[in-house]
Order: structure tokens, then C-alpha cells, then sequence
């Protein structure tokens, strides 16, 4: 097993003459989860094909459990493991069928295929559905049913494209917890999100990007604290640039983002103080999340 | 750019069954309905065009019209078979199903899985064609031993006509599409390629033409050794199906990297 899974340096790439990953470069290292964050049409799905070899660069190098790609994209893609962000189970077969014919495009023999479902079953909570289709599952089950499809060649990394976009918080919790489960078991993650706490609760480290460039990366909390580094209070209800004279005083630093204003400071009761006058407003006090850090970073918020 | 064609090429010799067997997963759970839609409109010109006409045209080359008709009718319904598979399945399975992204994680290549959908819609071809046939064979139209002959020939044209129909299904922004390939493309070359009546009737320019037609060359396969006669220049025709299955599988691998894996 090499100790670096995945390496990018200086990639780029365009479409139609338009840059939509600009000179990027990150590594994850075998055993952790790293998370690529970022808004609609940030390139992250581009990032992730370019991983897989599936979309060449226009420059740079990426090199994936040891093999140069896209050249032997092949190779790597043995221990590759992939759920892409749109599903695309074939839905008039059955959950097994699913697994049996994926397993056959990994060169499984029927009766390997057929050792590994009940294990690939319990591990994606579906033993009751074996014999369902596809089609019939609700959306956190046929999530799942995409990640035991992935695991089917029992991969040392895995490739996740926006896992939970699309369900409910509990389909989601279900799937975070198989995914720390992985973890666990010493799997790698790339994983691509645009929920700031599915990147919080996830990621070893993770990279924040937008419209193809890196903005930032670290360790969750270490990107929090340097970046905030204080409380942040949410007002809504009043004309957020009035309130923001108000507070000047009192705080580090105020975002105006839509209806709200983000105010960022280490003296909240003196905030809670100034706008006590105030009765219309709605306040929130809360430790400070990426999300903060997002909008410090590009001055807007992360539309889920 | 040379070394990333090369890289979709099918991996190896037998990752395409893959494909193939998945697409018979599929076809098992409608097996019925799809075996009375690829033989119900065969059989209905057939015995509807067959039989009116027989009374007025008499014979042709020396065999009954209705005959002379079943032979070209296996030719022809092996081409209808594998374009329809190909440009309608196969073509919802590359957009709007996405299988062939999901495929494209594993250990096939883009080759592989064009492969793996032309060897299935030849075998689609194989039984629409063998079946008919089969009818003629029954009726009377045809000498039963002949079948041998010519269900190797029905998978060849099915190949073939796979093939071509995947250079349309790649380039193709969408159904629509098709009917321009079925028009312009196909339908003429049932009239050009002796399914209907026999070449010697068009003029000579024009039967210079139909040398190009793989149909041509399957009829030219199917015809005579269905009525037990001596085929000429097997090896040549024989040739020019292959070749016809060979080429566009290039240029439609090709065309497929660009669309999907750009
Ligand atoms: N095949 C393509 N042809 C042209 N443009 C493309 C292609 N694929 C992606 N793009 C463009 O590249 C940009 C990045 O797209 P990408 O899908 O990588 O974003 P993303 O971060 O995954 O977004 P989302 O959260 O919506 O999935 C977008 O502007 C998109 O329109
Ligand atoms: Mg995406």
C-alpha cells in the first residue's frame, strides 16, 4: 500500500475555452478522509473524474494508488471503489442483480460475487431487500445500495460525489456512519460535499474550493480557528446594514449575507448588550462552523 | 492523444461478455414480448406483401416471389434487429441510464463495453433472423440444412449493422436523430440491396452503388444458400461484412471517448 493515495499537482483544466479547475493540486494520504468542499459548479465532480481517469487534464500531473492516470487509470481503478453524485443503478434489476453484474465488471467469477453479498447487504442495512428493484428503494436506501456497490471489489479507496446530496438527515446520519465504519476498517475517502457539517464530521482534512480554485485547506477545526477563531452571532429581522453600525464597536468583524448578518465576536453579550433595545430581531449564537468560513473566504454563503 | 485512444481499447479478450450478459439479465425479464416484437413485423410483410404480390409478379430468379421475399427478410430483419437495439437500447443505456458511466469505474474499458453491445445486439439480429429463417425453412421456402450456412452469415450482418449504427448512436444529440439514419440511410438500402426485388432491375449507375451495401453482400450470402444453390465469391462478401463490423468500431470507439470522456 502506497502512503500517499492520491496526488495532484498543478492540474487544469478547461472547457470550451473555460477554466473550471485552475492550477490545482492537493494529496490524500492512504487511511484518511479528505473532503473537496465547495458550492454548485465549484469542479469538484470535474476533480473527482480526473481522479478516475475518466476526463483527461489539460495540464498537470495526478498519480492514484501509485499508477500515473489517466495513462494506466485502469490499474488504480482495481482498488478504486466510486459512487457518483447522480445514481445510476440499473433500476429494473434487483439489489442483487445490481451487485452480481457490477462484480462481473471487476472480472469476479459468479460464485465470489455471490460470497460477498450478504456481507455487502448487512454493511448497507438492505438484508430485507435483496429481491426488490432498484427502482422501488427510497433514495437513503439506494445511496446505500451505490456504496455497497462500490465496495463490491473490496477497494482500499473510495470516491464519494456528494453521498448524501438529496436525503432526508436521517438517510444521512446512516450513511456517515457507515462511512466512519470504513474509516475504521483503514479505508481512504475522497469524498465531495457541499454540507459544511457532513465536511466537519467527516474529513481529516479537506480543501475548500471555488469556481475551480483552492481557497483554502486544513484540518477542519484548524481552518475554523484560524479563520474565526471567535463566537458568531446571527441576527435576522431588521435591515442588516443599520444593525451593522451598531455593532461596530463590539465586534471582530460582520458579514451582511442576504437577510442575515453574521456577526463574528469574542464579546457576544456585548453584541446581545447593544441589540437588547431591539425587539423585532431573531439572534443566534452559535461556535463558529465552515460555513463561517466560506463566507469569510468569498464574501457569500454555500447554498445547500 | 494516441496513447489515451489506446487506453479505451478493449482491455482483453473477454471483459466484453460482461456487457453482454448484463444486457441479457435485462432482455430475460421481457423475453417474450421482445421475441414477438422482432419477428411480429417481419413475418407481417412477409406474409402481407409476400403473398398480394406473389399472385401478380409469378416468379424470380427462378423461385417463387414469396420465396425470393423470406430470403431477403432474413438479411434484412438481422440489420433492423441490431440497428434498433443499438440506437435505441444501447443508446439509453449510454445517456440517459448511465450505465456506461457506472461501467467506466471498473475494470472495462470504453472498448470493451462497445463491444460487449454490438456481440448483443448481433445476437438480437441472430434470433430475428433465424427465426425467419426458420418459417421459410418450414414453409417450404427454403432447404433446412442451409440454416447451418446461414446463421453465422445473420450474425455477421447483425455485427456489421451494430457497427455502423453506433457511429450514429455516438453522435447523435438524441432520438430524433435516428429517424434521419432509418430514412435516409436505411430504408434505401432495403430497396437498393435486392431484399424487395432483384438488383438487375435497377439501372446500371445505380447498381454500382450497391457494390457499398453491406446488405448487399448479406443478401448475396443469404439468397442462394438458402435455395441450395452454389454462393459465389463467399470470401469477398464474407470480407466486406467484416470489415463493415471492423471500421466503425474504431471511428465509433473514437467518437464515444470524445462524448463520455472528455
Ligand atoms: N463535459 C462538460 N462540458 C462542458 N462543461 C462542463 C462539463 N463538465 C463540467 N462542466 C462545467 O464545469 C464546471 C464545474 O462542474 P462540476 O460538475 O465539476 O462542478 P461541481 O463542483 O461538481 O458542481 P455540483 O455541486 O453542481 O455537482 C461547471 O461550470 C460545469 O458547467
Ligand atoms: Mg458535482
Amino acid at each position: 500500500m502506497t502512503a500517499t493515495a492520491i496526488s495532484l499537482v498543478d492540474v487544469t483544466k478547461a472547457y470550451n475555452g473555460r477554466t473550471v479547475v485552475d492550477r490545482f493540486s492537493f494529496f490524500v494520504k492512504a487511511g484518511e478522509c479528505f473532503g473537496l468542499l465547495g458550492p454548485n459548479g465549484a469542479g469538484k465532480s470535474t476533480i473527482t473524474r480526473m481522479v478516475l481517469g475518466m476526463t483527461p487534464p489539460d495540464v498537470g500531473k495526478i498519480t492514484v494508488l501509485g499508477a500515473p492516470v489517466p495513462a494506466q487509470a485502469r490499474l488504480a481503478r482495481a482498488g478504486i471503489g466510486v459512487v457518483p453524485q447522480f445514481d445510476d443503478l440499473d433500476q429494473e434489476f434487483t439489489v442483487r442483480e445490481n451487485l452480481l453484474v457490477f462484480g462481473r465488471y471487476f472480472n469476479m467469477s459468479t460464485r465470489q460475487i455471490e460470497a460477498v453479498i450478504p456481507s455487502l447487504l448487512e454493511f448497507a442495512r438492505l438484508e430485507g431487500k435483496a429481491d426488490a428493484r432498484a427502482a422501488e428503494l427510497s433514495g437513503g436506501m439506494r445511496r446505500r445500495l451505490m456504496l455497497a456497490r462500490a465496495l463490491i471489489n473490496d477497494p482500499q479507496l473510495l470516491i464519494l460525489d456528494e453521498p448524501t446530496t438529496g436525503l432526508d438527515p436521517h438517510a444521512r446520519h446512516l450513511i456517515w456512519e457507515r462511512l466512519r465504519s470504513l474509516l475504521g476498517r483503514g479505508k481512504t475517502i475522497l469524498l465531495t460535499t457541499h454540507f459544511m457539517e457532513e465536511a466537519e464530521r467527516l474529513c481529516d482534512r479537506l480543501c475548500v474550493l471555488e469556481e475551480g480554485r483552492k481557497i483554502a485547506e486544513g484540518r477542519p477545526q484548524a481552518l475554523i480557528d484560524e479563520q474565526i477563531g471567535c463566537q458568531v452571532i446571527e441576527v435576522s429581522g431588521g435591515n442588516p446594514y443599520e444593525l451593522q453600525a451598531l455593532m461596530n464597536g463590539c465586534a471582530q468583524r460582520i458579514e451582511v449575507s442576504g437577510e442575515t448578518l453574521f456577526c463574528y465576536s469574542s464579546t457576544p453579550d456585548q453584541v446581545r448588550l447593544q441589540l437588547r433595545e431591539l425587539s423585532d430581531l431573531r439572534l443566534l449564537q452559535r461556535p463558529p462552523n465552515l460555513e463561517d468560513v466560506f463566507l469569510r473566504l468569498t464574501g457569500r454563503e454555500m447554498k445547500d | 492523444m494516441w496513447e489515451s485512444y489506446v487506453a479505451v481499447l478493449p482491455a482483453n479478450w473477454l471483459n466484453w461478455t460482461a456487457v453482454w450478459r448484463r444486457n441479457y439479465i435485462a432482455w430475460k425479464k421481457a423475453a417474450l414480448v421482445s421475441i414477438l416484437g422482432s419477428l411480429g413485423d417481419p413475418m407481417i410483410y412477409l406474409f402481407g406483401l409476400g403473398t398480394g404480390l406473389s399472385v401478380m409478379v409469378g416468379r424470380v430468379e427462378g423461385m417463387s416471389y414469396i420465396a425470393f421475399l423470406a430470403t431477403g427478410m432474413v438479411a434484412t430483419s438481422a440489420m433492423t434487429a441490431s440497428t434498433f437495439e443499438t440506437i435505441y437500447a444501447a443508446f439509453a443505456r449510454m445517456r440517459d441510464q448511465r450505465s456506461w458511466q457506472a461501467i467506466l469505474y471498473t475494470q472495462l474499458t470504453l472498448g470493451d463495453i462497445v463491444i460487449g453491445e454490438l456481440v448483443w445486439a448481433a445476437t438480437k439480429a441472430l434470433l430475428a433472423g433465424t427465426a425467419i429463417a426458420t418459417v421459410a425453412a418450414i414453409l417450404g421456402y427454403a432447404v433446412w440444412s442451409s440454416i447451418l450456412y446461414v446463421v453465422p452469415v445473420i450474425a455477421l450482418t447483425g455485427i456489421a449493422f451494430a457497427s455502423l449504427a453506433m457511429i450514429v448512436a455516438a453522435i447523435a444529440p438524441n432520438y430524433e436523430y435516428f429517424i434521419f439514419y432509418q430514412t435516409l440511410i436505411l430504408t434505401p438500402m432495403l430497396f437498393l440491396s435486392g431484399a424487395v426485388f432483384p438488383v438487375t432491375q435497377l439501372p446500371a449507375n445505380v447498381q454500382q452503388v450497391v457494390a457499398f451495401l453491406p446488405l448487399a453482400h448479406s443478401i448475396d450470402l443469404v439468397r442462394p444458400a438458402m435455395f441450395g444453390r452454389p454462393v459465389a465469391d463467399v470470401m469477398f462478401h464474407l470480407g466486406v461484412l467484416v470489415l463493415f463490423g471492423v471500421m466503425p468500431f474504431f471511428i465509433s470507439t473514437a467518437l464515444l471517448r470524445r462524448r463520455l470522456m472528455s
